[in-house]
């Protein structure tokens, strides 16, 4: 089980990983991506270190009581969101708490970017805690 | 007998989806139903609307983010029955392994 050619390779590989998924969320109004595909490339960058390393080591790292705080997170933060649209005197999720900068910089399109930062956290706990779970089940 | 019944079906559907797909507009055609004002819209308005120069993000996060709110609740409602399911099954397992040692 730990092959130490292995563990040392992941170990180099999943900064790379994180980095670029976090580079897919945060340009996903820029570049081909988003939150659906940045939360997934973050999510299988634990995934590796569960199936290179062990689940428990994993769980260590990203326990279940930190999953739940990150799934229900991600849903409250785009709901808030929304509403913020309502109180500055929108429609529910309108794009009017910030300025829409100015085209092409990474601050720019309103509510766009924290829209899928919120997306890119549910995603990626997502795909962690279904592995997890999964996982831990075949165990039994 | 049966592997007869079942090729006699399978045929007549293949056949049938494949008229279906025969009448359907030819990809890239601006004379398509799909390519109609809402589209337009969307592709000519969305510098205007969201400042942002990628349409497909603008769309799922600003036109239709009502939409993308669905998705996020229904991939945490299937992360809720997942944990509700196999969560007592892992739970069950460490209390027996503890009930064993």
């Amino acid at each position: 089980m730990a092959d130490l050619v292995l563990q040392t390779v992941v170990k180099l590989l999943i900064p790379f990983i994180q980095m670029y998924g976090i580079f897919i969320i945060i340009n996903g109004h820029l570049s081909p991506g988003g939150g659906f595909a940045g939360g997934t490339i973050l999510g299988s960058s634990i995934i590796l270190y569960a199936l290179a390393f062990h689940v428990e080591d994993a769980l260590a790292h990203y326990s279940r009581s930190r999953a739940k705080m990150m799934e229900s997170a991600g849903v409250v933060a785009f709901a808030l969101i929304g509403l913020f649209g309502i109180i500055r005197g929108g429609h529910f999720l309108a794009n009017n708490i910030w300025g829409l900068g100015e085209t092409g910089t990474l601050l720019s399109g309103g509510i766009i970017l924290p829209i899928t930062l919120a997306i890119g956290i549910k995603v990626a706990s997502t795909m962690i805690t279904l592995f997890f779970h999964l996982l831990e089940e075949k165990k039994l | 007998m049966r592997v007869v019944v079942a090729a006699f079906i399978i045929i007549i559907l293949g056949s049938l989806l494949l008229l279906m797909a025969s009448e359907m507009p030819t990809f890239g055609d601006p004379d398509n139903p799909s390519n109609n004002q809402v589209s337009q819209r969307y592709s000519r308005d969305i510098i205007r609307d969201t400042n942002i120069p990628n349409v497909i993000t603008g769309i799922i996060t600003d036109y239709r983010a009502y939409d993308t709110l669905g998705e996020a609740t229904v991939l945490f409602a299937g992360i809720a029955a997942v944990l509700t399911v196999l969560g007592s099954h892992v739970n069950a397992g460490r209390k027996r392994g503890q009930d064993d040692g």
